[in-house]
């Protein structure tokens, strides 16, 4: 089971990029473990450069906007 | 079966983009040339002539809309596809470590062409500080990158003509620069929250850059056209609408200048009334069209438009994690002056 945050501090763009992945996953029938992080040190902590941001199972996929949905496809 | 590496190109789908856009180009070319044709042939046939008030500010309706929508469409896919060579990465490796002052001007500059949103405001400013990019000239880049976007200076250019646009650009940029070099040069950073601070100590950020291919830079452009056109095109029709009942029903020599360049008190009230409001550069462009509609001086209406995008309150809270009171306040007091000043200076000189 993949362990997938979210990155983003709660803007509209965050909120769409948590709602595509769960879609997606749950189309591919990919257990997932979903987690928003919203605290910024911990978000920081991951390097980014912008949100929102994908990390799955500790790597960091995507950062800044929201993925295209092809993108967000290929991880699961 | 594994997904196709991003970085390898296929054929088919770069030939399609390498065919469509020259056409595209000689479509948008073609209607840019034929917008008073087009305007007058619909106007036409609504069945308005131009020398009645309604026709006229139709006519005006028609022209001003099709040319911005075209200028919008073109600018922001070209602009979508530079901001693919400008990730938040590369601007952060181009300025870590840069001089005052060069440094400054550098990051006022890539504010415009780096791709930001404001809730990514505070990733990129911390990112920034730990990769040693120095202080006012992190900020150089996070009080030009909002401000002076391409959707302004396009919607600008488009509403009122390329010297306002040049204006706004030199004027925007000027205010990064300056507040930049002077909230440097108060080395603040010990009013960063502790949390920041403590991070700055050598934290080295390394994200891959992805490799990234034509044909991505191609689509992130078209997304770019369908994310901005789509959110700002009722702005536009407000904006333009305003704009062409003025210009049909209000008399050429009706330019009351009650915000006039000769009343001391203009440029203040603006940055004051400006500061507390918060809208994106799309929302103020109906009030811009009012205002200078109304013979409002120009060096106060953009500085008015600066003050309401540059400095707002959702970006005050979010920066607020990140840094102590005293620094936000600085920041925040150092920018409308930076843009009062502008102000005043751009009505003097006009």
């Amino acid at each position: 089971m993949k362990s997938v945050k979210v990155l983003g501090t709660g803007c509209a763009n965050c909120r769409t990029t948590a709602a595509l992945v769960e879609a997606v996953a749950r189309e591919k029938g990919a257990p997932i473990e979903l987690e928003k992080v919203e605290d910024l040190p911990a978000i920081m902590g991951y390097g980014v450069l912008s949100t929102p941001g994908v990390v799955i199972d500790g790597v960091v996929v995507h950062a800044g906007g929201v993925p295209a949905r092809s993108k967000v496809e290929s991880w699961f | 079966m594994p997904a196709p590496s991003s970085a390898v190109t296929t054929f088919p789908a770069l030939a399609r983009w390498l065919l469509a856009l020259p056409v595209a180009g000689g479509v948008w070319l073609l209607a840019y040339s034929h917008l008073g044709e087009f305007a007058d042939a619909l106007t036409g046939a609504l069945q308005l002539s131009r020398a009645t008030h309604l026709g006229e500010a139709v006519h005006f309706f028609l022209f001003d809309t099709a040319k911005v929508l075209l200028l919008l469409t073109g600018i922001v896919f070209v602009m979508g596809i530079v901001q693919t060579f400008f990730a938040p990465q590369r601007t952060r490796a181009l300025l870590a470590g840069r001089r005052v002052g060069v440094g400054n001007v550098l990051a006022a500059s890539l504010g415009i062409v780096t791709p930001f949103c404001s809730c990514s405001a505070v990733p990129l400013f911390i990112g920034f500080l730990s990769a040693g990019v120095p202080l006012g000239v992190t900020f150089s880049f996070l009080i030009s990158a909002p401000m002076v976007n391409e959707v302004a200076l396009v919607l600008l250019f488009g509403m009122f003509g390329w010297k306002v646009a040049a204006l706004y650009l030199a004027m925007g940029l000027l205010v990064a620069i300056v507040a930049g070099c002077v909230i440097g040069a108060l080395k603040m950073e010990r009013h960063l929250e502790d949390w920041v601070q403590k991070l700055q100590s050598g934290q080295a950020l390394a994200h891959a850059d992805e490799a990234i291919g034509w044909v991505e830079r191609f689509a992130a452009g078209w997304a770019h056209v369908k994310d901005i056109v789509g959110k700002v095109w009722p702005y536009i029709l407000l904006g333009i609408g305003l704009g062409a009942a003025i210009h049909g029903y209000v008399p050429e020599d009706f330019m009351a200048s009650f915000m006039g360049s000769d009343v001391w008190w203009a440029v203040p009230a603006a940055v004051v009334l400006g500061v507390p409001m918060y809208t994106n550069a799309a929302g103020i462009i109906p009030i811009v069209e009012a205002l200078i509609g109304k013979g409002a001086a120009l060096g106060t209406v953009l500085a008015f438009m600066m003050a309401v995008i540059a400095l707002s309150a959702p970006e005050m809270i979010i920066l607020r994690k990140a840094l102590k009171p005293t620094l936000i306040a600085t920041f925040a007091g150092i920018v409308a002056s930076g843009i009062l000043l502008v102000g005043y200076v751009f009505n003097w000189l006009l």
